[in-house]
């Protein structure tokens, strides 16, 4: 590199650095309704897992667990094995068409109150406002050199943030396993090393994601405001800058000096400025004061209209409301409007009625995926049974010659108990004439049609079964094992398979 | 687009203040940006860390094997101390499985889960190669999974077979018999081998009566019913099979019999107790008596004349 050229060219970016933003704190009924989200969605991470629910003596006891060491899925009074795993996935695609029904019916509402990043992001700047205080005093102190004030406050914030890091890590790993053992050990240090590396791995990552990279993570790394993009139509809640009301800005002396008398309703119309045209020189409601972009947690100015990087906070809403309360305008230059009603209010029309704007064809269709989905899953949670049978024939040998010239096949049983108490169940097998079954420790003295077996709760028992029938007959014929519960629920199921025999001589 | 006058290292491209390398296709020019300074920083790393690791472990080839490393770490160094940690976990299970008797090894449900899975993988290892791997035997190969035996099918006899062998030389508690060939020794004309096999086929319900067989039994009555029995159902002592059931370990159509009456048979197994550990036989009996036709073990006062009756 020349270092003359350094000095002479202009300095040009391909990439802009990062302007830090330092959201000034405000109030109103948007960012009262964020604390109110914010407690809520705290509240339910932190107290889930410790919530108990009786199981009785062969389940544990936690409301939400998810065991992974024993392949189960505990909710409240719902168990799912590994493979009812399709509920989960249901569940997943829910929450796809939830949040698109959610966006296309108010917007970037999951993005504004409800995504994590955004909760914890809020914590963390109202913990740094505690210590280092509001907007102006946080801009101070980062331009102030390098002192024993400063850098007390810069390690008690970084502490402190760190702190909830550890905690939102440290809940986490409750929902894995019993909150209250898991707890206990954590303290002693005796929990699994998987624990501790997991709340290091959130600790590092709350801190990283709410701390140090807070709104780079919505406008750089999310890739939902892209998808959003392509949801969001003319009929979304965004919010919204009211240029018709708001334009020309002015502040100062200049505003002193524009006409006071005018209607604030619209823009004049054509017809009303030719009759007087100084209506021209109207002022618009905005004073430029900045408070809007001063509170913006992503630091955007929402004047510049919609952009990826609005999350529909409504913290600007709250902020420019209490500067038109203070100079005695309406409230609601910035609110939330779609971009329909915006057209139509700057040309002077009635906006469409609220029920008219949600009940649209595109809501109603994702409503029907989402709640079809749903229902779907209700209906089978509710008839799905409980014991299950499956069997694998044994392929190597397929078939074995006994003395008595009659063929034997072998099959791996596993019967799936997912009830939380023991079952005596009973085992038969339909078709195939003279076929009969046994255990290799009942020996073929004791072959019937059907045999019992005992299945541990919550287990899989697996049991080798020996079938055998006369030697003559198809090579290749169908057999049927069925399970059917011996207490008073009884519910059974089946499994197909075949029965092999050597092919028959000509 | 370039001009030749003005590639060269030394000029810079405006926008960026960066130096171009003198690489130009088509218009477009490579830049000589640097590289930044994390990655440079990564690289550096890299380097202190190679070299640490060079230090610490086995790194530069040399004429016999590589430098050995501070540590003194190797891979067989470390698969001899995990099989070392895995013999000592199953130690406890191993010592159980010798101090029981392998009739009792059923009785404990776990110790039979082991003495199974230990004989599965064993049998894998050792007798796949005769027996197959499903144990379904071959030609000459006995089957075991069926419920015929040649020698006996309780657990304690399987494993005396396995220990000893079959017609194994030097080892005086083989299994020890030999059918003489009829045929190729002389002693049964062909025509009166034709006549004993019509017989055979006859009793194992695979031909009708006919006046071959008819002949056939009076040369079985002097000749094979000594070993296989006056009703042709074999004898376990000397290994004779039975030859009226449904089972051939040769085969059962007209040109085997005939073939095995006049060069007889002579199968063999090794014996395995010189070669593997009573442990290991023990599973591997317990496995093989598993799968399926295994008999029960006599009871211990066992009536010799019930076990004769049984055949």
């Amino acid at each position: 590199m020349s270092s003359l050229h350094e000095l002479t060219a202009p300095e040009e970016h391909f990439f802009e650095a990062r302007r830090k933003v330092f959201p000034k704190a405000v109030d109103g009924p948007f960012r009262r309704l964020k604390w109110a989200i914010m407690a809520v969605a705290l509240l339910i991470y932190y107290v889930t897992p410790w919530l108990r629910w009786n199981r009785g003596p062969w389940a544990p006891n936690q409301a939400v667990l998810v065991d992974l060491a024993h392949r189960r899925f505990y909710m409240f009074s719902i168990e799912i094995w590994p493979h009812e795993f399709y509920y989960v996935a249901g569940l997943l695609i829910m929450a796809g068409i939830g949040l698109f029904l959610v966006t296309s019916a108010v917007g970037r509402a999951w993005c504004g109150y409800a995504c994590p990043q955004t909760v914890w992001t809020d914590l963390f700047v109202h913990v740094e406002r505690a210590i280092d205080g509001d907007r102006n005093a946080q801009i101070r102190l980062q331009r102030a050199p390098w002192g024993p004030a400063k850098i007390a406050k810069r390690v008690a914030k970084h502490a402190a943030w760190l702190v909830i890091g550890a905690l939102t890590g440290g809940a986490w790993i409750f929902y894995f396993a019993d909150a209250p053992t898991l707890g206990q050990a954590f303290v002693h240090g005796t929990a699994p090393f998987v624990a501790y590396a997991t709340v290091g791995v959130l600790t590092a990552t709350t801190y990283i994601f709410g701390g140090l990279m807070r709104e780079q993570v919505c406008i750089y790394m999310c890739p939902w405001p892209r998808i959003q993009s392509a949801m969001l139509d003319e009929k979304s809640l965004t919010v919204t800058y009211k240029a018709w009301r708001g334009e020309p800005r002015t502040h100062g002396l200049k505003r002193e000096a524009a006409p006071q008398d005018l209607d604030h309703g619209g823009m004049p119309s054509l017809v009303a400025l030719a009759g007087d045209p100084s209506l021209a020189q109207r002022i618009g409601d905005c004073i430029d004061c900045n408070a809007c972009i001063a509170v913006c947690p992503t630091g955007i100015d929402i004047r510049e209209g919609p952009q990826i990087g609005c999350i529909t906070c409504g913290l600007c809403i709250d902020a420019c409301d209490g500067i038109m309360a203070k100079i005695g305008r309406p409230s609601r230059l910035i609110g939330y409007t779609t971009d329909l009603d915006a057209r139509l209010a700057a040309s002077g029309k009635e906006p469409l009625p609220a029920l008219r704007r949600l009940f649209r064809p595109r809501t109603l269709v994702y409503f029907g995926a989402w709640a079809g989905i749903g229902l779907a899953m209700l209906f089978a949670l509710g008839n799905r049974t409980r014991i299950d049978i499956s069997v694998l024939q044994t392929r190597n040998p397929e078939w074995v010659r006994l003395s008595d010239g009659s063929i034997r096949n072998a099959y791996t049983v596993k019967v799936r108990n997912m009830e939380e108490r023991p079952r005596k169940v009973d085992i038969s097998i339909d078709g195939l004439a003279g076929a009969t079954l046994w255990t290799e420790a009942s020996g073929r003295g004791g072959a019937s049609r059907h045999l019992t077996l005992d299945v541990a709760p919550d287990q899989v028992a697996q049991a080798q079964l020996f079938v055998a029938a006369p030697g003559g007959g198809p090579k290749h014929a169908d057999l049927v094992f069925t399970v059917r519960a011996l207490d008073a629920e009884g519910s059974a199921a089946r499994d197909k398979t075949y029965f092999e025999r050597p092919e028959q001589e000509q | 687009m370039a001009d030749e006058k003005q590639i060269g290292e030394g000029r810079i491209d405006a926008p960026t203040g960066t130096s171009f390398v003198g690489h130009e296709w088509d218009g477009i020019e490579e830049l000589d940006t640097p590289m930044p300074r994390w990655w440079l920083f990564t690289f550096y790393a890299t380097i202190a860390f190679a070299i640490v690791m060079v230090v610490l472990y086995p790194a530069i080839p040399m004429l016999h094997g590589a430098s050995r490393g501070t540590l003194g770490w190797s891979s067989h160094g470390q698969l001899d101390k995990e099989l070392a940690a895995e013999h000592d976990r199953r130690a406890p299970t191993m010592r159980a499985l010798a101090a029981t008797p392998i009739e009792q090894i059923p009785g404990n449900a776990r110790l039979l889960r082991v003495a199974q899975e230990g004989g599965r993988s064993a049998f894998k290892v050792y007798c796949t190669q005769c027996h197959g791997a499903g144990a379904a035997g071959g030609k000459g190969y006995p089957n075991l999974n069926d419920d015929d035996w040649l020698w006996g099918g309780d657990v304690a006899t399987i494993q005396q077979t396995i220990v000893h062998g079959v017609r194994q030389p030097g080892d005086d508690k083989t299994r020890m018999s030999q059918m003489p060939a009829f045929g190729r020794d002389g002693i049964l004309k062909p025509e009166e081998i034709q006549d004993v096999v019509s017989y055979v086929r006859f009793v194992s319900h695979q031909e009708g009566a006919s006046a071959s067989a008819r002949r056939g039994a009076t040369v079985f009555a002097g000749n094979c019913a000594v070993c296989h029995g006056a009703n042709a159902g074999g004898s376990r002592t000397v290994g004779a099979p039975n030859l009226t059931d449904g089972i051939w370990l040769y085969g059962g159509d007209r040109d085997t019999i005939t073939e095995t009456v006049t060069n007889a048979r002579y199968g063999i197994m090794p014996a395995w107790g010189s070669r593997l550990d009573p442990v290991t036989i023990k599973m591997l009996a317990t496995y093989v008596h598993s799968l399926g036709g295994g008999e029960a073990s006599p009871q211990k006062p066992a009536p010799a004349p019930v076990a004769v009756a049984g055949k």
